[in-house]
């Protein structure tokens, strides 16, 4: 009887995840359907779901207008630099807040995390000032750099939580067996954190590539990753929907499949200390 | 050459001070001991030793240099902690050889080295395996070996075989001991264990509170504790500590006999009492009796083949030689 019950139960919420996940897939199955649709079918009402004449000629116009690589190519460069750049800084800030701890330290962790809840939209202006000023602007360092400091709580405090999870025994013994700090983080804390850092790596890495505000609206045309990309098909010269799904599958298929492969890293790192 | 020296040395964390001024020397090649209760700062004095906890104040020298102000890495010291601290990522094998890579050794000299030590500790067999794959014997010898291959100027034992079971515990303790004789180097270990202090020291370090009650060979603190503390704290079963009118006709606040200096009769001695708990171990038999001028049952030792029931009166004779007197403060009076 009781199995019984229980069999019904894990049909039912079986059933009911399914039905989430998919309602939050749908957009993106839905973007991705319209961007093969001829224009006038992507606008047809009532909405045309399968049967529609498939069509690639929207990719064929969006990689004639732009170019593809070189968006992707920024893409890349900022949210690979940013995040590498982000784990060199967070590494040892992470390690002296976990092994070295002040009576001030949940005190930064917090405040750190504070920083994120500031509107970014109220810093623009001093920001884009400050760009222009050391010649920063449509430039991918300077966006590296406001892509990484965007990043950098976050990164700090997924490592944080690894660290926390080390014995400090284990980094006195190397301290004894002579290690210097730089050769103690290489040698055994790096090592010993990397599945952590692996998904702290991939979780930033996805964040710096999905970030809009920032890359839109300091970058014109050098910079410019794949948001802008996308951006640049919803123009006021009139609405092509299909063209614009067809810019953004491309833009997010990369990030897609990545995120796809790295599935179990993910989950693993944003659930890591939660359920130990 | 392992001289460590300790002048005037204090430890504070925070308003708390846990280390009150303290001096001691270890000789070059000593086996020494710090042993105490839990929380009497022997493990924190090891630690100030290794230089892993800066001193608040006073000179910590090695072999005649001062090393207060050196990092760990910097003393020539090889500690073994009671976790093992093994780099769980690395092969014993990596694990052996990281304190010779960190001194930038030759890859064919810390080759010899690592087969050397592995041999040593019967680890030939083990140096390709990951430390979680080891029980922990092994493990307990990867750190051992870990601290003798780069030949430290002194060894520093955190509480090493508190993680083992018992049987394990003795034949390690025979295995560091034997090591001991075969490096002659210093070692000092810490330890709560009076037992494993009294078997494998030269010289013990006994600690209450930071302080230090009594530095001496293990003889020494046996037959001749400086105070109550030690006489209570070394040798098992501990000794029996009895003060009030029966201590005074001694001349005496207190008056300390162990367990084997005490003759047990049926018919006469001066103290009279009521046999409790017997403990036969098979060589001896420990017998808990109550007499009436303590609060506390006396434990006396009597051969194995003794059998005594409960309840039953007996008389105690205390050696006269052997009987331990302590002033009001606790301190030992000759």
């Amino acid at each position: 009887m009781a199995r019984a019950v229980t069999t019904k139960r894990k049909t039912l919420t079986t059933a009911l995840a399914w039905a989430i996940g998919l309602l939050i897939f749908f957009p993106i199955l839905w973007t991705i359907l319209t961007s093969f649709k001829t224009e006038a079918q992507a606008i047809a009402n009532p909405p045309i779901f399968l049967n529609f004449d498939w069509t690639l000629e929207n990719y064929a116009i969006v990689q004639e207008r732009s170019d593809y690589m070189r968006f992707l190519w920024n893409s890349v460069i900022l949210a690979g630099g940013s995040t590498l750049l982000g784990i060199i800084i967070a590494v040892p800030a992470a390690w002296s807040m976990a092994f070295v701890p002040s009576k001030r330290t949940k005190d930064i962790l917090l405040w750190m995390l504070s920083t994120k809840m500031l509107p970014a939209v109220g810093v623009l202006y001093p920001i884009y000032l400050l760009f222009i000023e050391l010649g920063l602007l449509d430039s991918r360092a300077g966006l590296v750099i406001v892509l990484m400091l965007i990043n950098l709580p976050i990164i700090v405090w997924m490592l944080y939580t690894y660290f926390r999870e080390i014995p400090g025994e284990i980094l006195e013994a190397a301290r004894m067996d002579g290690a210097t700090l730089k050769e103690e983080l290489l040698y055994i804390l790096t090592p010993m954190a990397i599945p952590g850092i692996a998904s702290t790596v991939l979780l930033n890495f996805i964040l710096a590539w999905n970030e809009a505000f920032w890359t839109l609206n300091l970058t014109a045309v050098d910079a410019a990753p794949l948001t802008a990309f996308i951006a640049s098909y919803s123009s006021p010269e009139g609405l092509f929907f299909a063209k614009l799904s067809a810019a953004s599958t491309m833009a997010i298929a990369p990030i897609l499949i990545l995120g796809w492969f790295s599935q179990k890293q993910l989950v693993r790192g944003l659930t890591f200390g939660a359920v130990k | 050459m392992g001289r460590i020296q300790l002048k005037d040395v204090t430890k504070s964390f925070g308003d708390v001070q846990v280390i009150p001024p303290l001096n001691l020397t270890i000789e070059d090649g000593e086996f020494t001991v710090f042993v105490g209760p839990s929380g009497c700062g022997k493990s924190t004095l090891l630690r100030l030793i290794a230089g892993l906890e800066d001193i608040t104040s006073g000179v910590i020298e090695i072999n005649g240099e001062d090393a207060t102000d050196v990092v760990p890495a910097r003393r020539g010291l090889a500690m073994v902690f009671q976790s093992y601290a093994l780099y769980p990522h690395m092969s014993v094998r990596k694990n052996i050889a990281f304190p010779l890579r960190m001194a930038k050794m030759g890859q064919d000299e810390i080759d010899k080295r690592v087969t050397a030590a592995a041999e040593v500790l019967n680890l030939t067999d083990y140096l390709d395996r990951r430390p979680g794959q080891l029980s922990g014997g092994q493990r307990q010898r990867v750190a051992i070996g870990r601290a003798i291959v780069r030949e430290p100027a002194a060894f520093l034992f955190d509480e090493p075989l508190s993680n083992l079971d018992a049987a394990l515990r003795v034949g390690m303790r025979m295995e560091i001991s034997e090591l001991h004789k075969k490096l002659d180097t210093t070692m000092i270990y810490v330890t709560h264990d009076q037992v494993e202090a009294m078997t494998m020291a030269d010289k013990i370090v006994v600690l209450q509170a930071g302080n230090i009650e009594q530095v001496g060979s293990p003889l020494e603190l046996y037959q001749r504790p400086r105070n109550t503390f030690v006489a209570g704290f070394i040798g098992s079963p501990k000794m029996n500590l009895i003060s009030g009118a029966e201590a005074a006709k001694y001349d005496a606040a207190t008056i300390g006999i162990r367990p084997e200096h005490i003759d047990l009769s049926e018919t006469e001695g001066p103290w009279k009492g009521v046999v409790g708990v017997s403990e036969h171990l098979g060589s001896d038999t420990f017998f808990h009796i109550q007499c009436d001028f303590s609060d506390e049952p006396l434990t006396v030792r009597a051969s194995g083949e003794l059998t005594l029931e409960y309840g039953a009166t007996v008389h105690l004779t205390p050696r006269a030689e052997y009987l331990h007197r302590f002033d009001a403060e606790g301190l030992r009076i000759e």
